[in-house]
């Protein structure tokens, strides 16, 4: 009896895949679960096992042929390996084929079709139950296949397993220390957010080819104009003039000049913005967060500094909101509050860029070749080469630079 | 984890949603404590809602049995049943303070603190009860809801003559004749309770059909059923104004499309027109935390509320007010708020109104199947043709299952049954694994049983039943 080997449910949102090779051909005897085919997609390449062991039958479509999910992709005649058998067999009836093709396309998307239970242990372990194969009926997908996938740590990119937690803490466990003195362990959970920054943060480091440039600035200007001015300004405008600004401003700037670092990817598109959204991170009780200052290209010092005070006040308030959070083109994160000389931030998906700021000291510099003390910061821009070139990059920085060294340039757009 | 916090989780409310919610949070270590303003634990539920009306419900149907002669064919006899309603009071109460204080009991086992009193937000981690402000890390409103009111007729439970559900509960004496404001779940219930007991009972409605957002066969089979019963159905009919003199209301009422109006005596008017979210006094401006247009809690899939820490559930949210809704959204709140993942399917909820026949329905209705454009097919299966319900003399109503004409998903499923309560916990089972009406046409029933009838629906999806 020949089965038919279709194209598995790929993920949400993912209807179709090419072809990439094929692993077996007619004739070939294969195992439960071996890979015969394997698939691309936008986002992955994956294998595609037999449904049982058998004789390879004909393939249905080529490699390189763009095919549906549930699309019948060969046919596999049960039995321990007549070869002659196989390759003698007809190709199966294409009339009944079609039918229930038809009928395994319409069905609803895997993932609803998991039971309580299992949907449960594949949000909390993020994983995708398109990837796992299931023992249950009709394949569907049991407690334990979940489990086992989780276990066998086959998605290497995934958090770490929680039901691993057990195991590990036992193969932890030190030998009997002959050190004296206390050497308590503290176990607590993740929390939600842990989990999703964490998962976050590791899948644009898989997605995105990420890559940091460096440059170093003179903050002598700014320095002095903010002494210069904080008074007045305060007295206007309510709100302290701090460097924010400053860098917010320059940023808007050079985000106009380079519009790559300003865009994201979207499938096999480019999206550019004509405006800056940028996320700026604020302390807050439970960690920091990232809200956005939306249109910051339009607004001048004052409304910029508002912004971030009010951020800053409903940040300790709690009342930030997921809108306040969500969208955001371009991202500044200042490190150097906490005193950091140097990093390499990682990217906001999908924002294609960060901005590193860190620690204002004095160091020796040589101006028109004499050594001179001045007040340096080092920056540091973390890009999606995939979309920014490194010409684009340290012109970007290059423009920062420019801007804060000399702030009149801010005035008069050079 | 505590720190600076009294407690890791505040949980103002006490009802199905807050208690279980309390329980599942203290299972999963997590320091908490309960505001309850009511002197016993359980909330709207446990004490004037589902529970008492149940234990009414019972009894009046016992009653009933026995004085209407019912029994007779099945050679039971009986003369001079009588009705000694102080006694079926006292019954109701006796299982209420059963369950309130079971809960009392589960809080001392898990160290759920009961702080008692009335909480009012100072801010988003401070809940002020009486004269003590208690801080948490996390706050879950679990408030509940109330009985709407009607302009005009205004509530009185004391005088036992307007009364709302409560009232409805514990009236002294069974009245000459009841006024049911609103075909709805509530009302049909606690008109059931009465009619059976002696009274005449009219129902009015403001739609034109009783059970609205019920699957519409069953909304007709119903309204066919309880006329045969003896309640007077008023349809499209809207109450203007009541006026009570000594013992007695009169209702003015006129056609909802408009028309003439007419009045009505009553010795009892229940007004059962619909709940809405328990949000005055609590003091939620305090807390950040906004309502919508309909004065509901709008939250996330986490159940937390636009102010972090802030969580809410149950009836003060969007939803249907059921308490097995609130159940479980307690479960997974407390969840999430240990870090872990909660998880509910608000598509998914059963909702059964427990008359006699009892009505269950689960998923999606007919209607609305038909509006999302989906090809279906339905099976229908009698209880007329089910042996169980035969040999019982029990033989009124069906099972509807209806089914994704393509892959053959079980969609919805509607029960008018005298165990329809009991057997939709089946269907919705085999949905949340995503059933087809193959499956369970596949899956072995016991013979004889009440739930055969789900079983042979699911082959008339197929057009195959057996005994049909």
């Amino acid at each position: 009896m020949a089965i038919e080997v279709k194209v598995p449910v790929l993920g949400e949102s993912i209807t179709e895949a090419t072809l990439g090779e094929w692993l077996k051909q007619p004739g070939d005897a294969v195992a439960a679960d071996e890979p015969i085919a394997s698939l691309e997609t936008d986002k992955v390449a994956l294998e595609v096992p037999a449904p049982q062991a058998g004789v390879m039958g004909a393939h249905q479509v080529a490699v390189g042929d763009t095919v549906e999910v549930g699309a019948i992709i060969a046919t596999i005649e049960a039995g321990s390996g007549a070869a002659s058998a196989a390759k003698s067999a007809p190709a199966p009836a294409p009339a009944k084929a079609e039918t229930r093709s038809e009928a395994k396309a319409g069905e609803p998307d895997a993932s609803i079709t998991l039971s309580p239970s299992v949907r449960r242990l594949v949000l909390e372990h993020g994983v995708d139950p398109s990837q796992i194969s299931g023992t249950g009926k009709d394949g569907r997908l049991t407690k334990a296949d979940v489990e086992q996938y989780v276990k066998s740590g086959a998605q290497s990119n995934q958090q770490a397993p929680l039901a691993e937690k057990g195991e590990a803490k036992g193969a932890q466990t030190p030998p009997a220390p002959s050190a004296t003195g206390n050497r308590n362990e503290e176990r607590v959970r993740m929390t939600r957010l842990r989990q999703t920054v964490a998962r976050r943060l590791k899948e644009a480091q898989d997605t995105a080819a990420l890559l940091t440039t460096f440059n170093d600035v003179d903050m002598t200007a700014v320095i002095e104009t903010r002494s210069k001015y904080k008074d007045l300004f305060a007295k206007k405008h309510g709100v302290k003039l701090g460097f924010m600004g400053f860098f917010v401003k320059a940023a808007c700037m050079a985000l106009k000049d380079v519009p790559s670092v300003n865009a994201q990817i979207d499938g096999d598109e480019i999206v550019y913005h004509d405006y800056a959204d940028i996320s700026v991170a604020v302390s807050a009780p439970n960690g920091l967060v990232v809200p956005v200052i939306r249109n910051a290209e339009a607004m001048d010092f004052a409304d910029v500094e508002n912004t971030i005070g009010d951020f800053g006040k409903r940040a300790k308030d709690g009342t930030l909101t997921m809108a306040d959070m969500q969208g955001g083109t371009f991202t500044i994160s200042n490190g150097g509050v906490f005193g950091s000389l140097m990093s390499t931030p990682i990217i906001n998906p999908p924002q294609s860029a960060v901005l590193g700021l860190h620690r204002i000291e004095d160091r020796a510099v040589v101006v028109d070749g004499e050594i001179v003390i001045r007040p340096m910061m080092y920056m540091a821009l973390s890009y999606d080469h995939r979309l920014i070139d490194g010409r684009e990059a340290v012109t970007f920085l290059v423009r920062i630079k420019e801007a804060i060294e000399d702030p009149a340039r801010l005035l008069i757009d050079l | 984890m505590t720190d600076k916090f009294d407690y890791d989780l505040l949980i103002i409310g006490s009802g199905p949603g807050g208690y279980v919610a309390a329980i599942r949070a203290a299972q999963l270590g997590l320091k908490t404590g309960c505001i309850e303003s009511r002197e016993t634990l359980g909330g709207t539920c446990l004490n004037v809602g589902c529970i008492p009306s149940k234990a009414m419900l019972h009894a009046s149907e016992l009653y009933h049995e026995a004085h209407s002669g019912a029994l007779e064919k099945f050679g039971v006899k009986l003369t001079g049943a009588k009705l000694d309603l102080k006694q079926m009071l006292t019954e109701k109460l006796k299982a209420v303070e059963e369950l309130t204080g079971g809960i009392a009991f589960l809080f001392k086992k898990n160290k759920v603190d009961w702080i008692k009193g009335r909480g009012a937000f100072e801010n988003a981690n401070t809940v002020k009860v009486g004269d003590k402000s208690y801080t948490a890390k996390n706050i879950l409103i679990a408030t509940g809801s109330s009985v709407t009111p009607l302009p005009g007729v205004e509530i009185d439970n004391d005088k036992h003559v307007v009364v709302d559900s409560t009232g409805a509960l514990e009236l002294p004496k069974v009245p000459g004749h009841m006024v049911v404001i609103g075909g709805g779940v509530i009302g049909l219930e606690l008109g059931s309770v009465w009619l059976r007991l002696g009274a005449k009972v009219t129902v009015v409605e403001y739609l034109d059909q009783i059970l609205p957002g019920m699957d519409g066969d069953i909304r007709k089979d119903a309204n066919r059923m309880f006329k045969k019963q003896g309640f007077d159905i008023r349809t499209g009919t809207k109450v203007t104004g009541c006026t009570v003199k000594g013992k007695k209301a009169t209702l003015t009422m006129e056609p909802a499309k408009g028309g003439d109006s007419e009045t009505m005596e009553a010795d009892v008017v229940l007004v059962a027109i619909g709940r809405k979210p328990n949000i005055d006094g609590l003091a939620l401006e305090n807390s950040g935390v906004e309502t919508n247009d309909r004065g509901q809690i709008e939250v996330g899939h986490d159940f937390q509320t636009d102010v972090a820490g802030v969580y809410a559930i149950g009836d003060v949210t969007p939803g249907p007010m059921l308490a097995h809704k609130a159940e479980d959204e307690g479960i997974a709140a407390a969840e999430f708020i240990a870090g872990q993942q909660g998880i509910v399917n608000h598509d998914l909820i059963p909702g059964v109104v427990y008359t006699y026949p009892e009505i269950a329905s689960i998923g999606k209705t007919e209607e609305e199947v038909k509006d999302s454009g989906v090809e279906y097919k339905t099976g229908k299966f009698l209880f007329a043709a089910n042996s169980r319900a035969k040999t019982n003399r029990d033989t009124e109503g069906y099972v509807k299952i209806i089914a994704d004409a393509k892959t053959d998903r079980v969609l919805g499923a509607h029960i008018i049954s005298s165990l329809a309560g009991t057997m939709i916990a089946q269907v919705t089972q085999a949905m949340e694994f995503g059933a087809t009406s193959e499956d369970i046409a596949y899956t072995c029933h016991a013979h004889p049983t009440h739930s055969e009838a789900i079983k042979e629906a699911a082959m008339a999806v197929q057009g195959k039943p057996i005994h049909m």
